[in-house]
């Protein structure tokens, strides 16, 4: 290393006694010429950097382009997403609109129920303290009967409504699955994103995006995303488990 | 007729548990993954397994396999009901053993349905 600085710092000052020499023999051509040696070495080096930075440069790009995370991500992954947390959307809307669809149906059933039981059990007390005459005592009577067949009526459309309330609640599952994997494909564009910043700061590498874990379950179906290989309705499953057997 | 009930998200094992006690089915446990799930079943007591699919840790066919694979377990009738509903995962759970397949989101009547073609093919 320092025989070779000293080597070319030797054939530098040689080159420059030669062109002051040149000069003082007032031979101009010689002088032009020894200066284009001079100016040559320097470009030859300007190039060779910039030959250096442009292969690092391709280098860089192609390393970032062949990354198919980064191609999923553009493509298929986050239009996908869209169409995931929309979906998300209909389903909490849709469990929002049962439940209280069911709630607005309860509450004026049992606001009815309870003036009907309050009503009666008033009738029932005046009985129970012989202020009733049998007249008014066979239309209570009458009441009290109709009241139990319209009550057991009514009690069988509240459970009804209930299990509506129930079952509108499965959407916290669904959604939360589909919220979970919105999240991943969040941290993977960040990483991608902070590996471009990476790239484009000047340091290069080779190294690839480490592979994000990717479960191989596919979570809710998703219309309008799932492919054609997911069965979309209970009926389906049905189909397929009897035509193995089932 | 004791139930055990095995998924991840809370909200879902409620609703599970809630629909079973409509159908008469009153008495219920519960686990939140495949692993706590299949001890619950080597203590014994369980005559049926409701199971979720994609969990975190042990997942539902991997308790499945296991149930399978338990000579103390392995007729016990098993019921998923789950989000996945790819062509290949039915096809699985089938060759894993699985009694009936509800995808979620599934209706009261769906699961009531299943439930008692299971116990129908078991009486048989």
């Amino acid at each position: 290393m320092q025989a070779q600085r000293k080597e070319s710092l030797a054939a530098r000052l040689n080159c420059a006694k030669q062109f002051v020499a040149a000069l003082e023999e007032g031979d101009e051509q010689l002088a032009d010429e020894i200066l284009d040696n001079i100016a040559s070495v320097q470009e030859s080096r300007l190039f060779q950097e910039v030959g250096k930075l442009t292969r690092e440069l391709h280098e860089g790009i192609s390393g970032f382009t062949v990354d198919e995370r980064i191609a999923n991500l553009t493509k298929r992954e986050i239009p996908d997403a869209k169409e995931r947390l929309n979906y998300v959307i209909t389903m909490t809307q849709q469990s929002a609109d049962t439940t209280l669809g069911a709630v607005e149906a309860l509450l004026p059933l049992s606001d009815r129920m309870s003036t009907q039981t309050a009503d009666l059990g008033e009738k029932w007390s005046r009985f129970l303290r012989k202020e009733m005459d049998y007249g008014e005592f066979k239309t209570v009577s009458n009441e009290l009967v109709q009241h139990f067949t319209s009550s057991s009526e009514t009690l069988a459309i509240m459970q009804a409504k209930l299990n509506e309330v129930l079952m509108a609640q499965g959407f916290q599952d669904l959604t939360g699955q589909i919220i979970k994997r919105v999240i991943h494909l969040v941290q993977d564009v960040e990483h991608s994103m902070v590996e471009m910043i990476r790239i484009s700061g000047g340091r290069f590498s080779s190294a690839k995006n480490p592979a994000i874990a990717k479960t191989n379950l596919e979570g809710p179906a998703v219309p309008g995303v799932s492919d054609e290989d997911t069965i979309i309705n209970q009926d389906g499953v049905d189909d397929l488990l009897s035509s193995l057997g089932f | 007729m004791k139930i055990l009930i095995v998924d991840d998200f809370s909200t879902m094992r409620r609703i599970v548990k809630n629909l079973l006690r409509d159908l008469g089915f009153v008495n219920t446990a519960e686990a939140d993954d495949g692993q706590s799930g299949l001890s619950k079943l080597q203590s014994g007591s369980i005559d049926f397994l409701v199971t979720d699919w994609n969990m975190p840790g042990m997942s539902g066919l991997e308790l499945l396999k296991a149930v399978r694979a338990d000579p103390n377990l392995s007729s016990l009738p098993v019921l998923m009901v789950t989000a996945e509903a790819k062509r290949e995962q039915i096809i699985e759970a089938a060759h894993a053993g699985v009694n009936g397949y509800v995808i979620k989101p599934f209706t009261a009547a769906t699961l009531k349905e299943k439930i008692e073609k299971i116990f129908e093919r078991i009486e048989a």
